[in-house]
């Protein structure tokens, strides 16, 4: 397979669960990518599939994706565009039957593959009995005593196990949990041949990932110069042509909105960014302080210079676990003293749940009253005149479900027993949802099998 | 040379890891850079930040972006899932950064 292309250009058109299905379509319609990655999965996201595959067994993966397969899959067809998907979540094999099904319905039979093994859950009390301490690397405090709170772990693997995917003649990968930038690096690795010591390539396959991984946010979207960006409405998502020495050109396609310069391109590379010299994944260690950028026609900039290095010997795990129920709910205030009437709005509430016998910690509520200048506290000028209107949110933390609860179930009497002017009460009451805290740990490589598994026939 | 606020010259995005926040903040000269390598200490972000930063900030700079890195410790309330906060991911905080005063590159 290697030096099928000069060339290898790669699109992402999903940055996270929830995005736009126009990207995959945008990306896909006419040509001109050979591979299409999609992004569903947050940290938070594990958790909540892991639930839901608890309730059934055959979901646990994101189910927008098949949702978009159905529409994509015969210009992928018609074009050989290959798709590489981390939306298989706790349940890969599930997703891939359901790709399966959505591709016979069309009339085709792409090859799909799972990768998998990243899904740790089951094997803690085991990696604990045999010295893994999965000590908490914020606390050091070691997991043993807290697995009874575990709702998920998953280890971020690379992109060596999708590039065998890939190898193996896989039109469709579906990964769980993967690090972001491999879902880029592994058809590179398929392509160009690198090897597991190719740590400049690797890098530079590793900082074109993470342009791509957040969709639009390399082309002009929450972009702090917005005035400058043409036609956002109709924003093309990124695009990395890669040549085989690892340097890349980003773009979009040609006729669509949003901008790419060396302004956007560097506003992505900057995007969740710890220590630049050292920008971890399980293949490479990326060193961001050696990107070249240079513009390279509109809409285009070249990317080079990347150097990387050796990879440490763990994988990162992310151990999802319970921590209390929260409830967050909303009014509008309408003027005058707007801002009076809000806090006052909140202090009833919270004087009747206290009657009520619920009382919360005061790190365990927060009362927001939108419009005064709540997310740039001490920062930046407030509003010189009283808001004719805020919007106002209460938020509160509870170790019981009940507690959380409660405050839903106050919130819309204070429309008629509050003082005048509330509205937006609207959508009912606002339920506690489950708070998923996140224990973040290494364990070692030799530990965590990544399996391959191709689908056909069966 | 008279001051301004950061953004009339300055870019930045922001996100979270974890509980902590990064804000990454960029320029597009080299006198540009020189004035926030000089002026956007670490001490002068964590006390911009005094009412959300409760675990001190970490810069890193990137000569070869004209960027700074600013991780803020402990700022997100938890962060996630976690957090009351409207902002639970820091996503707002860059656009607070560019509204501190600092002394600008001049004409």
């Amino acid at each position: 397979m290697a030096g099928r292309h000069e060339t290898v250009a790669i699109g992402n058109g999903q940055g996270f669960w929830g995005d736009s299905a126009r990207g995959p379509d945008q990306l896909v319609r006419g040509g001109g990518i050979d591979y299409l990655t999609m992004d569903f999965l947050a940290e938070v996201t594990m958790s909540v599939l892991q639930k839901m595959r608890a309730r059934d067994a055959s979901r646990g993966y994101a189910t927008d994706f098949i949702t978009q397969l159905e529409r994509i899959l015969p210009a992928c067809a018609e074009h050989g565009i290959k798709i590489i998907a981390n939306a298989g979540g706790v349940n890969p094999e599930a997703c891939a039957r359901a790709a399966r099904d959505v591709a016979s319905k069309l009339g085709l039979t792409p090859a799909i593959a799972t990768v998998a093994g990243d899904d740790i859950l089951d094997e803690l009390p085991n990696l604990i009995d045999s010295g893994e301490q999965l000590s908490n690397l914020d606390t050091g405090e070691d997991l043993k005593a807290h697995l009874e709170r575990v709702r998920s772990a998953n280890v971020y693997l690379g992109a060596f196990p999708i590039a065998e995917a890939l190898d193996r003649g896989a039109d469709i990968v579906i990964t769980g949990r993967v690090t972001d930038p491999s879902l880029t690096v592994a058809p590179l690795i398929h392509e160009f041949g690198w090897t597991a010591t190719d740590y400049d390539k690797l890098a530079a396959g590793t900082i074109a990932g993470h342009i791509l991984e957040c969709g639009t946010q390399s082309t002009g979207g929450n972009y702090d110069r917005w005035r400058t960006v043409p036609n956002l409405a109709g924003i093309g998502y990124p695009i990395v042509e890669v040549a085989p020495d690892g340097t890349f050109v980003v773009t979009k396609k040609p006729g669509t909105g949003g901008l790419v310069d060396t302004g956007t391109v560097t506003s992505q590379l900057l995007y969740e960014l710890g220590d630049p010299t050292r920008y971890l994944t399980p293949d490479v260690v990326a060193d961001f302080t050696s990107v070249r950028l240079d513009e390279d026609g509109t809409d285009r900039v070249r990317v080079s210079g990347i150097r990387g290095g050796e990879p440490t010997g763990t994988y990162k795990v992310s151990v999802g676990m319970h921590a209390g129920w929260r409830t967050a709910a909303q009014l509008t205030v309408g003027g005058p003293d707007a801002v009076d009437k809000a806090r006052l709005t909140a202090d009833i509430l919270f004087d009747r749940l206290a009657e009520d016998g619920v009382a919360f910690d005061p790190e365990d509520r927060l009362v927001e009253v939108l419009g005064t200048n709540v997310l740039y506290p001490g920062m930046a000028d407030g509003p010189e005149r009283e808001p004719s209107e805020v919007l106002l949110r209460i938020a509160v933390r509870s170790a019981e479900r009940s507690g959380a609860d409660k405050l839903g179930a106050e919130l819309a009497s204070l429309l008629t027993s509050g003082p005048p002017g509330l509205t937006g009460f609207a959508g009912g009451r606002p339920k506690a949802s489950e708070i998923i805290g996140f224990w973040p740990a290494l364990v070692g490589k030799d530990r965590v099998t990544a399996t391959v598994t191709m689908w056909e026939g069966e | 040379m008279a001051k301004v606020r950061l953004g009339e010259f300055a870019s930045a995005r922001s996100g979270d890891k974890g509980a902590d926040a990064n804000i990454g903040v960029w320029v597009n000269t080299d006198q540009e850079y020189q004035l926030i390598v000089e002026q956007l200490t670490e001490d002068v972000v964590a006390q911009h930040f005094r009412a959300l930063c409760r675990g001190g900030v970490t810069r890193y700079e990137l000569p070869n972006l004209r960027a700074l890195n600013f991780i803020l410790h402990d700022t997100l309330d938890g962060g996630g899932s976690q957090s009351l906060r409207t902002d639970a991911q820091g996503k707002t905080l860059s656009l607070g950064l560019l509204q501190l005063y600092v002394d600008g590159p001049g004409r």
